[in-house]
């Protein structure tokens, strides 16, 4: 029990000044999303064979492998945005939050590393 | 976690059932929330069948009727009776709004009335308000300024200045919005809920008020305010048809624009 005024509770630490900025890049990274998506639907669509070899070339085309990698990285940090809100919505209890959020972070990081290695992989890679 | 079931003190059981007389023509029945917590026992649905013969057509005339001529305990509160003052609150037929301007005869089946959704309660159908009320005393809901008032007469406004404020200044503070919104369910303590923001915003978009930097300001936090996902249900939810909703997405865009 606490005998703190119900409007020191509200005041609490204070306003963090900041949650603007994660706002704003959620709406900006969707819209690029949006971009990055259609192209991507519109590619596997009209790349006919789904072989190896034709994959590949796709790939290996400079402004399709500079596309490509853009796609997972927004992917991941759109992801990354909207996770952490979970977290912070549904995890009240505060050490469980923050090892969620840490968590959260690096797997998204890990994720986006790998995603990009994979393509460079591919795209720097022999034409099999 | 956010807690999504009702602790065990708190489930619901069945209530007492309170027949209507046996010349009663045209009965409705009423299944109400009932808790006192001095009794120690978990809340319970009580039924009411009442004569809407001998009844007024609004929830609130049940309610008092009930009160007056049924069951003496059931407790809630109403002051107005006509949907200014906002005291009669609570959730009727699974929609939060106010008893007095919900007729009967717009739900069908039993009338189903419960206090004001994740709050806690006092009694019966009382919820405590302390910790909305504390919010809206945060975002500091009066007139800031830093010229003088002019000596000879008040602050002036153009007619489209004031139209801007016109709606938001007419929240009645009846918690229907706050208490419809999940985040305010889940994060309550941190959100400031849709009532509170609305009464920011409406001395944020005031021509005559000085401190609209500092009322920003104090909401740029990820909990205070950026807790809302728009999941829209305040404005669904209010009685006097005002759009809290919009209101947190222009603070949101202030918030942007002065980015930029």
């Amino acid at each position: 029990m606490s005998l703190r005024s119900p409007l020191g509770r509200v005041l609490g630490l204070g306003a963090a000044k900041e949650g603007v900025q994660h706002w704003w890049h959620q709406r900006v990274s969707a819209v690029a999303l949006i971009l990055l998506a259609t192209w991507f639907v519109l590619s596997l669509l009209t790349l006919g064979e789904l072989s190896y070899e034709n994959v590949h070339a796709w790939m290996a085309r400079p402004v399709n492998a500079t596309f490509l990698v853009l796609l997972v990285i927004t992917v991941l940090y759109h992801s990354q945005l909207g996770v952490q809100v979970v977290i912070e919505d549904y995890l009240a209890r505060k050490g469980v939050k923050v090892a969620s959020l840490i968590a959260s972070q690096f797997i998204h990081i890990a994720l986006g590393a790998l995603a990009v290695i994979a393509v460079l992989r591919t795209v720097f890679g022999a034409a099999a | 976690m956010a807690q999504f079931r009702l602790p065990p003190n708190s489930k619901i059981v069945a209530g007492k059932t309170y027949k209507a007389p046996a010349d009663a023509k045209n009965v409705r029945v009423f299944k109400i929330y009932r808790f006192d917590p001095e009794s120690g026992e978990n809340p319970r649905i009580d039924t009411y069948e009442v004569d809407m013969a001998t009844c007024g057509p609004m929830v609130l005339d049940a309610l008092i009727k009930i009160k007056n001529e049924i069951d003496s305990t059931l407790t809630f509160r109403r002051s107005c009776r006509e949907g200014i003052c906002g005291s009669c609150a609570m959730n009727i037929d699974g929609k939060n709004t106010l008893a007095c301007t919900k007729a009967c005869e717009d739900i069908k089946g039993p009338i189903k009335i419960y206090p004001l959704p994740h709050m806690p309660v006092i009694k019966d159908l009382v919820p405590d308000l302390t910790n909305f009320y504390a919010q809206y005393a945060a975002v500091k809901p009066w007139l800031q300024t830093r010229t003088p008032a002019p000596p000879d007469r008040e602050r002036l406004q153009s007619k489209q200045e004031q139209e801007k404020i016109d709606r938001p200044a007419a929240c009645i503070l009846c918690a229907c919005c706050s208490t419809a919104c999940p985040s305010y369910w889940w994060n309550g303590d941190r959100y400031l809920g849709p009532a509170a923001l609305l009464a920011a915003y409406r001395w944020i978009i005031d021509s005559r008020d000085e401190a609209t930097g500092e009322r920003l300001d104090a909401l740029e936090d990820p909990f205070r305010l950026y807790r809302c996902h728009t999941i829209m249900n305040c404005t669904e939810a209010c009685p006097k048809n005002l759009n809290p909703a919009r209101a947190i997405a222009e603070i949101k865009k202030k918030l942007a624009e002065r980015r930029h």
